[in-house]
């Protein structure tokens, strides 16, 4: 009889991670619990100023520090060529500083010694002697005339810009605009802010000279792509380089570049033939990994009288630091930011974008987000925003008179895209439902007579997730598809491996889930592994929410091939042809007999005991899934402020989250990542401010600094859900993971905003801490936060 | 052990001071010479092997060091080792027996309560500090109780539910 799913785990059961039972009992395996014999520790000296030219570096005295196994330099690396490695995005960017230092943290000096305190010690001994050069902290002074050039390695570079891009239909747009009633305009600043997984990034470099082979552990999103990159760099063969990503302390997109670091672990190895461990401290990882955003955000909206959007422009000014290092999709230059205004009917639309060099650590990476999307929505929704008010129209009503209708389906937006699925309007009635919109005008109104003030911001967005398809996706060349390989025992256990790589999304207990109601084995019957080059198929990894979207899809269609197969090996055991059989949940049977059937237990078993002849024996295959198109997933948020007059300081009363990400595997899970993600939105809307001096000194490079939401000040969040199945998708569901860190901010910075444009005010950039809300209050002027800032 | 990282055997040992500590640990008893300047979150990690106990920030930021020192909660990532001289240390290694988890890690298993569980250890040692000494909180008093541990991943929510299902669970029991 047909199998009750959500019994066995299936879809849509909200069934308790499997990987919590090592998690709560202290026993994860994260990098630097890996402990391998002989190895030895390493400690890098980092660059204490942003710009300067390396006059010489004396290592004399650490070589002398008892314990201290080698101290390397850039001439270290340089005579093996490996003081330049090539980023992910066609760029260069500086293992070990040989010529001058382009941002403070640069790595300029390693120590490899017996502990880390002694390698600590020991680097505190080297002298670096710094000819310093004035430093550059925003496009602004980048794209200066007599600008210091930042990248003066690089054979053609004459000026800091790393690229111009465009995308759209000027003319059309330009047009649009001629045709306009009212031009609404906004200038943002998006500031960077800092990923920050709870655990650092960091390498074990394990090289035997005996085998040849390399195997380094390492705190990747994307061990495959790195195992190539490994392959490149260090003119290894592939076969011999093994990485393992062991768990992840979160990755959030900070754990996708390949930092100098593990390069410098695996040249440790090679030349000191023991394990080599590296794990930075926290502040290394504030100052010199993967920052995102740092994104300054220009743009007009041409509208008609009754509220009709008739075009889009959009400019964006990019800092991407010292080496444009962030991964992108090779064809778009600042990611996939022309996804903004995707959920709107735009009828013309342009997007220009500039990029700069600055001496800062390199940026730009996707931030819990699809790849500079989260900018994107940010912009969108700001826009929005401001036009709504510069029409003198209702928040609500100027969106559903833009947003794509239902029966728009699939709907091509300006800049190609295609939307595929969505009942938007319905999301966002939910939402205004739950937050009492209705009555809110009045409510605000009585409050400001009381002198409190009340704010209410809107965020609704479709985002696209999921890279690929091939045909529009790869990174430095390589395709963005996924893989899964199932290997079902002959016990109808399994072990199911893909190319996608866990950190804390919980595949582990997904993956099975989605493969119990492909084939309706237990998912408790089934082990999840990832991260193993040696043993997972090739895959892209986890970011850009593409784990579900592409490898999970991957999953699905992989049990589908063991499913055909089992098909033949039920017609053999049951004696007929394969046109008679039927399948219900874990089960084959005679079409009109259905009492006469087989598990797929059973034919796990024949699989290997009694095979049909002509049948390979083994139940066992793999599936790489190329996607047809990006997930479309739409969030509505709504935020209810109240701000304080007299300090600026603002509370959140109230957040709905009204999610669509189509049929959801694990509602548990689902809920568990936008709460997640909207606690992120919340604290780079109020907090996390991580900027830089006019020294170019990073000023956030700790936690005390550099302010993290705790259980205390971070608001309740209401969740409510739509489902719209999507359409291309093998179990029809959307990505999610990062859906309410892109479009949360927005949420809340319109909700303060709201409560506060009554001074004529238009724009607070992010974080809004109370004294840039106050000031705005005091002024009713815009609060800018770009840097730099004044320095002690 | 006579260094700091006990499976380096020769690590320098000459000429580098020492201290002979007894700390007890999960109920064992322990007696060590180590260097002052350890700090008892590398004691327990290296030293112990109880890799349970996380470092994230090296600055007592983070909370993902908390350990038990006597039954309140301490950032062991800025203890020195020798300060836990004499004292009772409790880490994630010893919520459980061998047969029974705590309610606490039940609690956050059930209401899903973490996501990477990078955090988690610092988390349930702090709640276990709060329901030692209140076993009735309300949301407010864990909010408070857990605000000197961050977590990234799961936004707190089901973190304040996993402490309040085990709260109420323990006080059926």
């Amino acid at each position: 009889m047909a199998l009750d799913e959500l019994k066995i785990g299936g879809m849509g059961a909200s069934r308790r991670r499997v990987e919590d039972n090592r998690f709560i009992r202290g026993k994860g395996r994260y990098i630097d619990d890996v402990v391998l014999p002989g190895m030895l520790h390493m400690e890098i000296l980092r660059s204490p100023v942003a710009h300067a030219r390396i006059k010489s570096i004396d290592t004399s005295a650490a070589w002398e520090v008892p314990g201290v196994r080698l101290v390397m330099t850039g001439e270290t690396l340089a005579a093996r060529n490996l003081a330049w490695m090539p980023t992910l995005s066609y760029d260069t960017q500086a293992v070990m500083a040989t010529d001058k230092v382009r941002f403070q943290g640069q790595e300029v000096a390693a120590v490899i010694a017996d502990d880390p305190y002694i390698a600590k010690d020991a680097c505190s001994r080297i002298v670096v002697e710094y000819e310093q050069l004035p430093p550059i902290v925003n496009p602004e002074q980048a794209a200066s005339p007599d600008a210091p050039l930042v990248r003066d390695d690089k054979v053609n570079q004459t000026t800091n810009k790393i690229f111009d891009w465009e995308i759209g239909d000027k003319e059309a747009t330009d047009r649009a605009f001629a045709e306009a009633d009212v031009v609404s305009t906004i200038d943002l600043h998006y500031p960077r802010s800092h990923p920050s997984p709870l655990e650092t990034c960091g390498s074990i470099a394990d090289y035997d000279r005996a085998t040849g082979k390399l195997t380094v552990y390492m705190t990747s999103q994307a061990p495959h792509i790195i195992r190539a990159a490994v392959a490149m760099v260090a003119e290894l063969p592939e076969q011999m380089i093994r990485v393992i990503s062991p768990d992840l302390g979160g990755g959030f997109g900070n754990k996708v570049p390949v930092y100098p670091g593990y390069v410098i672990s695996i040249l440790a190895s090679i030349l000191t033939e023991h394990p080599v461990k590296w794990v930075e401290d926290r502040s290394s990882n504030l100052i010199s990994t993967g920052f995102g955003r740092d994104i300054y955000l220009q743009g007009q909206l041409a509208l008609r009288k009754d509220g009709k959007i008739l075009g889009m422009r959009m400019h964006t000014i990019s800092d991407h630091g010292a080496f444009y290092a962030d991964a992108q999709p090779t064809k778009f230059k600042i990611g996939l930011m022309h996804s903004t205004f995707a959920a709107y009917d735009v009828p013309a639309a342009h997007l220009t974008s500039v990029g700069w060099y600055t001496n800062k650590a390199p940026g730009g990476v996707a931030y819990r987000c699809s790849f500079r999307v989260t900018e994107a929505m940010f912009f969108q929704e700001r826009m929005i925003h401001a036009a709504a008010n510069d029409l003198g129209m209702d928040q609500a009503e100027f969106r559903r008179v833009n947003l794509v209708k239902d029966d728009q389906f699939p709907y091509r937006t300006a800049f190609g895209f295609l939307t595929d699925s969505g009942q938007y309007g319905k999301c966002l009635d939910i939402a205004l439902d739950a937050i009492g919109y209705a009555n809110f005008k009045q409510e605000q109104e009585e409050a400001r007579k009381r002198g409190k003030l009340l704010g209410i911001g809107i965020s609704t967005m479709t985002e696209p997730l999921g890279a690929g398809n091939s045909r529009e996706y790869d990174i430095i060349g390589i395709k963005m598809f996924d893989s899964a390989e199932l290997r079902v025992h002959m016990t109808g256990k399994a072990i199911l491996r893909t190319g996608a790589k866990t950190q804390g999304q919980g595949h582990e207990t997904t993956w099975a889930q989605i493969v119990a109601h492909e084939l309706g084995i237990p998912a408790e019957d089934i082990v999840v592994e990832e991260g193993d080059t040696d043993t997972a198929p090739f895959g892209m990894g986890t970011y850009a929410s593409r784990s579900t979207p592409v490898a999970g899809a991957a999953v699905a269609m992989v049990s589908r091939k063991i499913r055909a197969k089992a098909r033949k090996i039920a017609a053999h055991l049951l004696e007929v042809s394969e046109e008679d059989i039927e399948w219900e949940l874990g089960r084959f049977y005679v079409r009109g007999n259905h009492e006469r059937g087989v598990t797929i237990q059973d034919c796990a078993l024949a699989a290997y005991s009694n095979v049909p002849d002509g049948l390979e024996p083994g139940l066992e295959n793999n599936a790489y899934y190329d996607p047809p198109n990006l997930t479309w997933p739409f969030a509505a948020y709504v935020c209810k402020v109240e701000v304080d007059p007299e300090t600026g300081v603002w509370d959140v009363l109230k957040f709905v989250a009204v999610d669509d990400c189509g049929v959801r595997i694990n509602p548990m899970i689902v809920e568990g990542q936008i709460m997640g993600g909207l606690t992120e939105a919340y604290a780079m809307a109020s907090m996390q401010y991580i900027t830089f001096d006019e020294e170019g000194n990073c000023i956030g490079s700790n936690f005390m600094d550099y302010l993290l939401p705790t259980s205390w000040e971070t608001p309740g969040f209401e969740l409510h859900e739509v489902v719209t199945p999507c359409p291309h998708h093998p179990i029809g569901a959307k990505g999610i993971g990062e859906c309410a860190t892109v479009g949360g901010p927005a949420a809340f910075v319109n909700a303060v905003m709201n409560a506060i444009e009554h001074t004529g005010v238009r724009n607070v950039d992010m974080p809004l801490m109370p004294n840039r809300v106050y000031e705005a209050l005091q002024t009713g002027l815009d609060v800018s936060g770009a840097p730099p800032v004044k320095g002690d | 052990m006579t260094s700091l990282y006990e499976v380096i055997p020769d690590a320098p040992g000459e000429g580098v001071p020492t201290r002979r500590v007894t700390i007890t640990v999960n109920g064992e008893k322990k007696t060590l010479d180590i260097e002052p300047r350890l700090l008892l979150a590398h004691l327990i990690r290296q030293g112990l092997q109880l890799t349970g106990t996380h470092v994230g920030c090296d600055t007592t930021g983070c909370g993902a060091c908390t350990v038990l020192i006597n039954g309140r909660p301490a950032k062991s990532c800025t203890v020195l080792a020798v300060q836990a001289d004499g004292r009772e240390v409790e880490t994630v290694e010893g919520l459980a027996s061998a047969q029974q988890l705590d309610p606490i890690q039940e609690g956050f298993k059930e209401e899903h309560g973490l996501q990477c569980g990078f955090c988690t250890p610092g988390m349930m040692l702090a709640a276990k500090a709060l329901l030692q000494r209140n076993p009735n909180p309300t949301e407010d008093d864990v909010r408070w109780a857990l605000s000197g541990n961050i977590c990234r991943c799961t936004g707190y929510q089901n973190i304040v539910k996993a402490v309040l299902w085990a709260a109420d669970k323990m006080r059926e029991q």
